[in-house]
């Protein structure tokens, strides 16, 4: 009896002893986590956008474990091969322990595989493309993906509107539009059991400012709704088009339209463009959306978007889960990460599934008296 | 005879296979010693050497202005990337249209895949090479940038051949020190080859006066090709290399900036310099992470400056400029460093400070 | 397609030709007296978006005087930048000046990318251009009618002063021969700077315009605008103002045709100009309108 509790009493000693050593071997006096975002070129605008969200969580909660937290964003210019160096250089040079990014599915591709040959996690914000984390069990994301997002606008569109027929305009140099474009085509015909139901489809690339060919060629389709995924500042002009043509129909998007400038660019034009998106700054899904909508406010003076409150969550998810690995160790934080279930952020309750996809819920938003308004939410299948 | 013969290839040859020795050695320890983030950089720095190479042969050795080495590379990367990848990461990657026979089912090898791509981007050279060259200056370089963007907007658009925007993930990644320098030493060694032998006389003779050129019986058409299809040869490899060395390309990779990055680099080590070429791209690979301090807040003498994101860009914008309009000829003219030119700067050295004291 | 719809894709094509056509003047008079591709064009015309833009923002000036200045600022600006940076490589080889063209474009594209930002701005619209109108059962605003008809009434005037002034006379002996211009007492020098006021303040008209058109801008939008409307220049023929202008129409024409018939290649559109302007140099490459160019050597 005696003899079985020492061993007990040593086997906890040594156990303490080895936590203490492994402590003292490492002595982390802070939590570095990378953050690899798009602030110049093409993307530069996502990349703030998401920058802004990022760093109001770091001010809002700097310290982990007692830690203080620090930050290093590094640009990854909207280029693939800077992307994938920006990442190496996190995980070889500044040594972080996780990481935050990056806007663009395609930039996030790239970076991916340096983060899992390093056995750094990292949290995407924004890249919705399937791809992203398929094969890759240290990259996650906060996100839905495109699949779900084409199914939701296709299934608004069919019910809430009353659409029979749509038409497309893709931008065809984004793999986020033509990935979208086409899970809204698939799922719109399964809906409507009309293999005609698209009536239009044509394609556009990225920062090209003419559209009206496609739009009268759009026009004289006439679909009941016109389905125009792209960037915010191409979508703005697109629907300022379509107004002055005298198409009046409903447009819609997704999540990338929601940015003020969608707005300022469009004025009256844009009202009544419907697009899904991860959350509603008017109608806050959890108490963390409050939180965030009221920081962000009083921190930059403006209206937040769908970035920031992505970049906040990305930020508080891991700091989440490095609180419940206890240790700062990139494997256990991962560990934690994939681990993710009912975690309530600013952009609602988010569950990671087996490939690292955040399942949760979308939310459609119109434009309103040049603001947006939640009009539906659509919960994961 | 034979013993006297076999002495001068060992004298000749042997400093060089030393040097090659010494120079691999280097390789494999950095391969397995240096971390990930400095290996990255120095394979960046081969795949530049080799693509600035390949400008410069047609920009400065040839005198014919392409702006196309971003066409080509991505010719050559995506040749190399949907050879080498498997089957099933195809069918994976391909998730809206399919991948079209035979390429879905067939998975080569690294280097039979670099040579297809050399090949491919080469016959892609020559296809555009054959009616540009007879532009000259500023009307070739805008036809060529003009066929680099006509090459991106089909890969955009041939959704069953490039999987378009969407772009391929999950490229094997073979891509090593190994590769990327003899990929870089290869280029190199063409170089020299070429610029010494009849062929570079000619090409240097269309350079300095097409019409005398001709006039001394240069075929204008057959160098002016060959120097294209090489360059666009060694960007299409390159572009192989690169996609391998990422894991993931798309056609907004292959766009105008690319072509600048390259050409900057071939004009800061002076159009017609072998080792201006080499020694401008390894720094300006280096210095685009070195020069990353510009972009990130910190304090200096107790002042607070904020990051600045774009400032890397400037900074290079300047340099060019600066080195065009004040060294037209970039910081190695048309000359070459090499053991003859340091030699003769220790002589010079020697004459001027050591003859003194004497 | 319906008689309708062809005739808004020949409204859609004017509009956007007049456009092309604006920025084509500024690089077809550069190209005449230098032979040189002045690169940086597109992003001149970047820059006045900015300065039109700050004006009205920051300066809270009305729009009227914003834009003039912007011009008068976009004026001086061109004058800049060939003095700082074509000048002095005049008699360097043209592959030099060519090099330092492409790398004053990226300069001011990256300069503009750390001064404005990556965001896009919106720019003011008066109400002015704004007024919808129908014509039949084509719908158009004002500014469908503003863009061709400030276009035209350019052209007018660009004509007059390069063809009954005495600088427009200088202008085109420095297009002939600079020699033989300064041994003729012309200020070549001058002419020259002439040249890229003018220019580039057209630039800024058609930065303006393209404003007033499509609301947005940001500091990437200079380059390929740029390099389509020196197809546009080369197409209609390569330092003369007229074919500048018919090249920019018919580029903007068959732009929008090419989506109007083909829907389905719409995202070949981009690749469009590219082919014109390589057919053009094959087949034709004096442009429509332009003469056999002496070789200056």
């Amino acid at each position: 009896m005696v003899s079985q509790r020492r061993l007990v009493a040593f086997l906890v000693f040594l156990t303490m002893v080895s936590l203490v050593g492994l402590a003292a071997a490492q002595e982390p006096t802070e939590v570095r986590i990378g953050v690899y975002e798009p602030m110049t070129g093409a993307m530069a605008a996502g990349g703030q956008m998401t920058w802004e969200g990022i760093e109001l969580a770091h001010e809002q909660r700097p310290e982990v474990l007692g830690l203080p937290v620090r930050l290093i964003l590094v640009d990854n210019r909207s280029d693939k091969v800077e992307s994938a160096t920006a990442v190496t250089r996190l995980v070889q040079k500044d040594k972080v322990h996780a990481i935050i990014g990056s806007y663009g599915s395609a930039l996030s591709m790239s970076g991916g595989p340096v983060a899992q040959t390093a056995k750094v996690p990292v949290m995407g914000c924004s890249p919705t493309n399937p791809l992203v984390t398929v094969g890759n069990d240290y990259y996650f994301r906060a996100c839905f993906i495109d699949p779900f997002q084409g199914r939701v606008m296709a299934q608004f569109a069919f019910e809430k509107l009353g659409a029979k027929t749509a038409a497309i305009i893709q931008d065809v140099a984004q793999d986020y539009s033509v990935g979208l474009a086409n899970f809204f085509r698939e799922a719109f015909i399964e809906l409507t059991g009309d293999p005609k139901a698209i009536v239009g489809f044509t394609s556009y690339q990225t920062g090209d400012r003419d559209f009206t060919a496609q739009l009268t060629y759009v026009a004289n389709a006439k679909p009941d709704v016109v389905f125009a995924p792209g960037y915010y500042a191409d979508a703005a002009v697109l629907v300022t088009q379509a107004r002055s043509l005298g198409l009046n129909m409903p447009f819609l998007g997704g999540d990338t339209l929601e940015a003020p400038e969608f707005i300022e660019i469009g004025g009256k034009d844009v009202e009544g463009v419907y697009f899904s998106t991860h959350y509603s700054a008017d109608a806050p899904i959890t108490p963390a959306s409050e939180e965030f909508v009221a920081l962000y406010k009083s921190k930059f003076d403006k209206a937040p978007n769908t970035f920031a409150a992505l970049g906040y969550d990305c930020y508080m998810l891991v700091l989440d889960a490095i609180e419940k690995a206890g240790v700062v160790d990139p494997k256990a934080i991962r560990d934690a990460i994939a681990e993710t279930k009912d975690f309530v952020g600013a952009t609602g309750i988010i569950t990671l599934d087996a490939n690292g996809d955040a399942t949760k819920s979308a939310v459609v938003l119109v434009v309103k008296d040049g603001q947006f308004k939640l009009v539906d939410v659509v919960h994961p299948l | 005879m034979i013993g006297n013969r076999s002495n001068e290839f060992v004298r000749k040859a042997g400093p060089i296979c030393v040097s090659l020795l010494v120079f691999y050695l280097f390789l494999f320890w950095a391969e397995t010693g240096w971390d990930a983030y400095k290996v990255r950089i120095l394979n960046l720095s081969a795949i530049y050497i080799g693509i600035t190479l390949g400008l410069n042969l047609c920009n400065g050795f040839t005198g014919q202005f392409s702006l196309g080495i971003a066409g080509f590379m991505a010719v050559g990367a995506y040749t190399t990337a949907l050879l080498t990848m498997s089957p099933a990461t195809k069918s994976a990657v391909f998730f809206i249209d399919p991948l079209i026979w035979p390429l879905n089912s067939i998975q080569w090898g690294f280097l039979p895949a670099l040579l297809m791509a050399a090949l491919v981007s080469g016959f892609v050279g020559l296809l555009i090479g054959a009616p540009a060259i007879r532009f000259r200056d500023d009307y070739l370089g805008i036809t060529t940038l003009g066929f680099a963007e006509i090459i991106r907007v089909i890969f955009t658009n041939t959704r069953t051949i490039t999987n378009g925007a969407l772009g391929l993930k999950g490229i094997p990644p073979h891509t090593n020190l190994y590769w990327s320098w003899s990929f870089a030493l290869i280029c190199v060694f063409v170089m020299i080859r070429l610029t010494n032998s009849s062929y570079g006389r000619a090409l240097r003779a269309i350079r300095d006066d097409e019409i005398a050129a001709e006039a001394m019986g240069v075929n204008l058409f057959y160098h002016k090709c060959l120097s294209f299809v090489i360059s666009a040869m060694m960007a299409g490899v390159g572009g192989g290399l690169l996609g391998s060395l990422i894991t993931t390309i798309d056609p907004n990779m292959f766009r105008f900036p690319l072509t600048f990055t390259v050409l900057m680099m071939a004009v800061l080590g002076g159009l017609g310099s072998i080792t201006g070429s080499v020694i401008a791209a390894t720094l300006v690979t280096v210095a685009m992470e070195v020069l990353r301090v510009l972009e990130e807040p910190r304090v200096i003498l107790g002042i607070f400056l904020p990051g600045i994101p774009g400032m890397r860009m400037v900074v290079f914008s300047v340099a060019l400029m600066l080195v065009i309009l004040f060294y037209p000829k970039g910081f190695m003219g048309d000359r070459e460093l090499g053991l003859k030119s340091i030699r003769a700067f220790a002589a010079r050295f020697r004459r001027t400070f050591l003859h003194k004291q004497v | 397609m319906t008689l309708e719809i062809f005739l808004q894709n020949v409204a859609n094509g004017i509009t956007l030709g007049s456009l092309y056509a604006l920025l084509a003047i500024g690089y077809t008079m550069v190209y005449g007296i230098l032979r040189l591709i002045n690169f940086a064009h597109g992003e001149i015309f970047m820059i006045s978006t900015y300065f039109a833009f700050y004006g009205i923002g920051i300066f809270t000036l009305p729009w009227q005087i914003s834009f003039i200045m912007a011009i008068v600022l976009t004026a001086l600006l061109g004058v800049v930048i060939e003095r700082a940076s074509y000048r002095p490589l005049r008699d360097a080889p043209r592959i030099s000046a060519l090099i330092s063209a492409i790398g004053v474009s990226f300069l001011i594209a990256n300069l503009g990318l750390v001064i404005f930002g990556g965001r896009p701005k919106t720019f003011y619209r008066p109400p002015l251009f704004q007024i919808p109108i129908q014509l039949g059962t084509i719908r158009v605003v004002a500014l469908f009618f503003i863009i061709p008809i400030l276009t035209l009434l350019l052209l007018v005037i660009l004509n007059y002063i390069v063809y009954r002034t005495k600088i427009g006379l200088a202008m085109r002996a420095a297009q002939w021969d600079f020699d033989v211009a300064k041994l003729m007492g012309v200020d070549v020098d001058r002419a020259i700077s002439v040249t890229f006021a003018l220019g580039s303040a057209l630039a800024a008209i058609g930065g303006i315009m393209w404003g007033l058109r499509f609301v947005e801008i940001n500091p990437n939008m200079g380059l390929f605008p740029g390099l389509k409307c020196f197809i546009a220049a080369v197409f209609g023929g390569i330092g003369n103002i007229d074919g500048a202008v018919l090249g920019g129409f018919l580029l903007g024409f068959g732009e929008i045709m090419l989506v109007a018939f083909l829907p389905g290649l719409a995202g070949y559109r981009d690749a469009f100009a590219f082919v014109l302007l390589i057919l053009t140099l094959l087949l034709r490459p004096t442009g429509l309108l332009g003469e056999k160019q002496r070789v200056r050597t």
